[in-house]
């Protein structure tokens, strides 16, 4: 089990940090979209290899939040509520922003143990190590801690 | 942590006198070695909790702090609401009345000796448990509700254990004031189909053998003989207190400036008590403890069945069942004056000292059950409240061992397959759906409990009674 992943043009990539009780979830983009996706396949894989997860059905989630930080959060206590609600993984995410408002489609398949091997359910995004950033070099970083 | 922080009070008291926004000291139980071990962050979320409006004596810390949210896990804090006091919702924690339950089996560890393995795998075939897993109830609207309500109590009138049991659970079961209304429609959905079910991360049901008596007196009140085989449940209220964490520390974040409280860290997000907010999160928290009785009496039920097709004739009776993320009003004694408090506990266990009106009648006189649990490979303890206790933490102790190490630290150091041969070449059966689970869930990623426990006996917050070790760990 990696504890990164890097997809097209290796300019986005998941990455996870390390917290001494839970785990800390980091998405990088060209795009503030962009880290919202990875950041969000980072979440699937403290719970999975996202490799293993077929992005066979679609779900719609949409959220709203004051500011940017706010608004990561909402996005992936969204997706921890259809995780848990519909007993889904997810492993592929197209996130579409305007402002602070947030409009996206998560694509996964319900949890099969013997396959997945899912090690530990999210309870919920927090608000430790939030970030949401531009560097220098115009990446946009999305990060913070979940509890597992 | 550097203890040049911290005045020594005594070998296991250390203390941060106010400075700056801070209304009361900031105190730590533990040892020199168990401190050092301590993330920094819990000295600077201790103290930050410390400047919380209303919050009264001090912001207390258990032997197995670590670095949470906004408070530290392992934090202890009461606040007035006749003083401007404030309720937190990461005071309480996501996972909201996540505790420990421990039943007699009443059967030696040498009689299930070969009927064990049949133990686990039937255990583990029954109680639903790790990710995706659902239970067998399905809770229409109406029954949510009167399940939110009623709690344990509720179980029980649908057929899930007896009454007696009710009188071993904190709140004899049913905790006054939930408010369902108050629990949103997402949380509702999230727990539909979870009553009775484990969960996953440190959650577990173990057997475990009664190897220790240090206290003879306590042990024979609360039954224990060694050799005997107990079970513990570990977990909480499930999808539900979750998303109620989530939805409420939001709330709280944004809420908090219009109600002038200055936040030092967004996870300490707080409202007055005595606020619109502060109420709804009280109903709301209320009924998601409700829901974590309910569920681990719907476990303990299913527990009995494994028990009684196994083991035919076999009783299993509650000891105690401690919730350790909670807040919870209380009659505090504070500088001689009685108050009202809303004691915040997250990863604490409240642990009630001798007389104590809430405990039980066969109890009162000598106190209640601490239950403390383990790691897999570890001892779980149960101790027993103090009446010094009271003074010192607002009767609360410590509730774990609390993680050394991260979880990509463990999968680095162990390997699911050859950590459960390891734990059954010393008698431990491990059953778990998942091995990378296992692997994080090692019991060398978790500090030592012993060292935890003596810290909490030698600063009074509670005294060894039992040390246990497993035999069976069923694991999320």
């Amino acid at each position: 089990m990696s504890q990164t992943g890097e997809v097209d043009s290796g300019v986005a990539y998941w990455a996870h940090f390390p917290h001494q009780a839970d785990m800390g979830v980091r998405g990088v983009g060209l795009t503030r979209e962009a880290a919202f996706e990875q950041a969000a396949l980072a979440m699937t894989a403290v719970v999975t290899d996202p490799t293993q997860v077929v992005p066979a059905m679609a779900v719609t989630i949409r959220c709203e939040a004051p500011d940017d930080e706010l608004l990561l959060v909402d996005w992936l206590n969204a997706l921890i509520l259809e995780m848990a609600a519909r007993h889904m993984l997810f492993s592929r995410f197209a996130v579409e922003l305007d402002g602070h408002r947030l409009s996206a489609t998560a694509w996964g398949e319900p949890v099969d143990p013997e396959r997945h091997q899912p090690a530990v359910e999210i309870k919920g995004a927090t608000y430790t190590e939030l970030q949401m950033e531009r560097d220098d070099a115009g990446r946009w970083l999305a990060q913070c801690v979940v509890d597992v | 942590m550097n203890l040049d922080q911290f005045r020594q009070v005594s070998e296991v008291e250390w203390r941060v006198e106010p400075f700056g926004k801070m209304r009361v000291p900031a105190v730590i139980y533990a040892d020199a070695a168990l401190i050092r071990e301590m993330d920094d962050k819990v000295y600077e979320q201790l103290t930050n909790v410390a400047t919380l409006p209303g919050i009264v004596q001090a912001a207390c810390a258990m032997p197995d702090a670590h670095w949470g949210y906004g408070f530290p896990i392992g934090g202890v804090a009461a606040f007035d609401a006749d003083e401007g006091g404030v309720i937190s919702a990461g005071g309480v924690g996501f996972d909201i009345s996540c505790g420990v339950r421990t039943l007699h089996t009443g059967l030696k560890a040498n009689e299930i000796a070969p009927l064990k393995a049949r133990l686990a795998d039937r255990l583990f075939a029954r109680i639903p448990v790790g990710v995706g897993s659902t239970g067998q109830l399905r809770l229409n609207a109406t029954e949510m509700d009167a399940m939110l309500r009623g709690g344990a109590r509720w179980a029980v009138e649908h057929g899930y254990g007896s009454a007696a049991d009710l009188d071993r659970i904190e709140e004899h079961g049913c905790m006054a004031g939930a408010e369902p209304s108050q629990v949103s429609d997402q949380a509702k959905r999230r727990q539909r189909d979870e009553i009775g079910t484990l969960g996953s991360g440190n959650h577990y049901l173990e057997l475990q053998e009664i190897v220790e008596i240090y206290d003879t007196q306590a042990a024979d009140r609360f039954k224990l003989l060694p050799g005997e085989v107990v079970v513990s449940i570990h977990c909480g209220s499930r999808g539900l207190g979750h998303q109620i964490g989530t939805e409420f520390l939001r709330q709280m974040v944004i809420a908090a400036p219009g109600y002038g409280i200055d936040l030092p860290d967004r996870e300490l997000a707080c409202a007055p008590i005595r606020s619109p907010l502060g109420q709804a999160y009280l109903g709301a928290m209320r009924a998601a403890i409700n829901c974590a009785l309910a569920n681990r009496q719907v476990i303990t039920h299913l527990t009995r069945q494994v028990f009684a097709d196994v083991l035919p004739g076999s009783h299993l009776t509650l000891i105690y069942d401690v919730s350790h993320n909670t807040c919870k009003l209380e009659p505090h004694t504070v500088d001689g004056q009685s108050r009202r408090l809303y004691v915040h506990r997250k990863g604490a266990t409240r642990a009630f000292g001798p007389g104590h009106p809430a405990l039980p009648g066969d109890l009162r006189d000598i106190g209640q059950p601490v239950l403390i649990g383990g790691s897999m490979g570890t001892a779980s303890y149960i101790l027993i409240g103090t009446e010094e206790g009271r003074a010192r933490a607002f009767s609360s102790a410590c509730h774990g061992a609390g993680r050394a190490m991260s979880r990509h630290q463990a999968t680095r150091l162990w390997h699911g397959p050859a950590l459960v041969d390891e734990l059954a070449s010393r008698g431990i059966l491990i059953r778990s759906p998942s091995l990378r689970g296992v692997a994080e869930e090692a019991p060398g990623a978790y500090k030592d409990v012993s060292a935890v426990v003596e810290a909490a006996d030698r600063a009074g917050l509670a005294r060894k009674v039992a040390r246990l070790k497993p035999l069976v760990c069923i694991k999320g």
